[in-house]
């Protein structure tokens, strides 16, 4: 049973300048255990599903998200923010803790956007449960396979090593560093169990076999892919839009690796918006 | 005690510039360096060394196994050990042992170990490792965030599976079995000792005393760098009420023995030094996989010095010169007296009652492999064999058949 748990949250801090202001939190709970909710803005309702590393900070992403809709970024389980990762064994676990989690959040039938992990639970939601997710904004989802042009092994990394996820590897590492009066201890184990919750599901080829229902994708999508994407190919873009029914528009964020909503989250924020109007 | 001989089965050919040409001896290691005529050779001289062993009167053979790895070519210990269980008389059989979480369904372990149970007349050891991340998460694709439950799980199938006397339906969360009824059984009742090779994590200490397995510490750094990890167990035996039998723990010691120190020096510099600098030449990119390592024991090695020590990745480098290599305790060696005088403050430092040694390390040869042995079984052996055994009952040992029950392998005709 999913329970939802509202709680007002605080203020948390912008990484570029400023205080931002009412954002609030609330926990519901997936599988029995709690996920983070985040909320802000005004507007029509826009779920957000992130990955890789997950929701740190309400980041500029987030924020630029926030200046037109009503921005709601459940944590996944596993994710910062999220617990219960290590009760879900298999695929068909992950999908119904995601639609759990889509409609603890209170994001049914919202327009959904997903980054990388985020992207691959957001697609399987809308395969498994069309009427649960409006229109479906992907950032580099994981999922396919090519033998020809392989993801590659994004665990198979020196400890701290974040240049496959990000072209400015410096500035996400800074972002990943120990907040101010945070405990290093359980900032290191939550980002570990974050890496762990994406190897939970994708490990060791990041095949989820989603080519064989990306036919039953329906909804108006947009898939945004990182032009210096180290981990998948950005040729995959091209890959996924053709096996999704669905009216599918893909566009290239120049410059950006992996996490483009973190390398370009104007650019990123920008496109989603300008899909989603 | 028990003093058991050890090998890995190296690749005893890694070229002079391993280290800097080539990033890794497990996982993605070059198979153009391999030369399976050579590993015919090598194979063969590797199992004369371990039945040569057994001729000398070690107490135990020991096999382990390990998977895209250059210094350990045995993925399938338990064929290794089906020969040793025909060729060999006495000696116990140690598998050291089978990764459970890799084998679907794990029956198979219990299949296979029955089988050498039965084949050798009782005399094998079960070995029950998680395996290494490279050799579980990275060369055989297991998921580091299910890996351990998985093993809990085949552990306990594996048992029952033994243990069980009817055919039952194994309804897992990993493994599911409609008829589970291994044919054979082992020999020993109810089941084969059970040791479990691990690293410092206070989780296998408990789970062994709740169980009442040995706990086999098998480091390659030597007594020194195990004593903190061999403290800290101890020390959770005593919070959980267990006694200190040294019998329920096994550590693992590179042995060189020679006429004096000196000759050991120069005899025994090259075969190290192929081990610390090639062998250990491990690419730290798989070395840990997200959740391979529990969060309870993260933080652990974050907070505590002890398994800092114990931990993969803690501590200090590893040392490569043979000086260092001998100075930090990770080789033993000298004469037989003076060996024997540090084994047997290994044995009572960490209390240790299994002992395995590594006689053959790096690129030994089988000449100078069996003259360590012969040495060892003639001067050494003799001054630690009874320790430990008048005070303390090791439970954890081999039952085997009556020698006058136990079958006559037909000589090999040649």
């Amino acid at each position: 049973m999913v329970a939802e748990a509202a709680r007002l949250g605080s203020a948390r801090r912008a990484s570029s300048g400023g205080v931002v202001s009412a954002v609030s939190e609330r926990s519901v709970e997936v599988n029995g255990r709690p996920c983070r909710v985040w909320e802000k803005g005004d507007g029509p309702l826009l779920g957000v599903l992130l990955g890789a590393p997950g929701a740190l900070e309400w980041s500029p992403f987030l924020e630029r998200l926030s200046a037109e809709r009503r921005v709601v970024v459940p944590s996944i389980p596993g994710f910062p923010g999220g617990l219960g990762h290590d009760r879900i064994d298999g695929h068909v676990d992950w999908i119904a803790a995601t639609l759990d989690l889509l409609e603890a959040a209170g994001v049914a039938g919202a327009d959904l956007v997903g980054t990388s992990v985020g992207a691959t639970l957001s697609m399987e939601a809308a395969i498994f449960a069309p009427g649960l997710v409006r229109r479906l904004a992907l950032v580099a989802p994981f999922g396919l396979w090519e033998d020809s042009e392989p993801v590659t092994d994004a665990w198979a990394v020196r400890p701290g090593d974040v240049s496959l996820l990000s072209a400015a590897p410096e500035k996400l590492a800074a972002a990943m560093a120990v907040p101010e009066g945070g405990d290093p201890i359980e900032h290191q184990v939550m980002l570990l169990r974050a890496s762990e919750t994406a190897a939970r599901l994708l490990w060791p080829t990041t095949d989820t076999g989603v080519a064989k229902r990306l036919h039953r994708l329906r909804n108006e999508t947009l898939i945004l892919w990182g032009s210096e994407d180290r981990l998948i190919p950005a040729s995959y873009a091209k890959r996924f839009a053709n096996a999704i029914s669905g009216p599918t528009i893909v566009r290239s964020i120049e410059g950006a690796g992996h996490a483009a909503w973190f390398d370009a989250p104007e650019a990123v924020a920008d496109a989603i918006l300008e899909f989603l109007r | 005690m028990k003093l058991c001989w050890f090998h890995l089965m190296p690749y005893t050919d890694l070229p002079d510039d391993f280290r800097e040409k080539h990033p890794g001896v497990w996982v993605d290691i070059d198979s153009g360096l391999l030369d399976p005529a050579f590993v015919h050779t090598i194979y063969n001289d590797f199992m004369d060394e371990l039945e040569h062993a057994a001729e000398q009167g070690f107490d135990g053979i020991c096999v382990n196994e390990h998977h895209s790895n250059g210094y350990g070519l045995m993925p399938s210990p338990n064929l290794i050990a089906s020969t040793l269980a025909r060729r060999t008389r006495d000696a116990a059989i140690v598998v050291m042992g089978n990764s459970l979480a890799l084998y679907n369904p794990p029956t198979r372990i219990a299949e296979e170990m029955a089988m050498l149970d039965c084949i050798s007349g009782g005399r094998l050891v079960a070995g029950f490792p998680v395996g290494t991340p490279m050799d579980t998460c990275y060369a055989y694709g297991q998921n580091p965030s299910t890996l351990r439950d998985r093993y809990y799980e085949a552990h306990d199938l594996i048992m029952k599976a033994w243990t069980s006397r009817e055919p039952f339906t194994w309804n897992g969360r990993f493994n599911k079995q409609r008829y589970v009824n291994v044919w054979p059984r082992p020999i020993q009742k109810p089941h084969p000792p059970i040791w479990i090779p691990g690293g410092g994590s206070v989780e296998t200490w408990r789970w062994c005393a709740e169980m009442d397995y040995v706990y086999a510490y098998l480091s390659y750094f030597g007594y020194k760098r195990g004593l903190a990890t061999m403290q800290g167990f101890w020390n959770e035996m005593d919070e959980l009420g267990k006694d200190r039998n040294p019998f329920r723990a096994g550590f693992l010691q590179f042995v060189g023995v020679a006429d004096t120190r000196e000759e050991a020096m120069k005899l025994y510099r090259e075969p190290a030094e192929y081990f610390y600098g090639r062998c250990l030449h491990i690419d730290p990119r798989f070395a840990a996989p997200p959740g391979y390592t529990t969060e309870a024991s993260v933080r652990a090695r974050v907070r505590s010095m002890v398994s800092q020590a114990a931990g993969a990745g803690g501590g200090p480098a590893i040392a490569q010169d043979f000086d260092q290599i001998v100075e930090q305790g990770y080789v033993v060696i000298g004469s037989p007296d003076e060996v024997a005088d540090q084994l047997r403050t290994v044995a009572t430092s960490l209390n240790v009652g299994q002992l395995m040694l590594l006689l053959q390390f790096g690129n030994m040869s089988k000449e100078l492999t069996m003259h360590n042995s012969e040495l060892f079984a003639s001067k050494v052996m003799p001054q630690l064999q009874g320790l430990f055994e008048d005070e303390w009952e090791n439970e954890w040992w081999p039952k085997p058949l009556a020698s006058g029950r136990r079958a006559e392998p037909r000589p090999v005709a040649s």
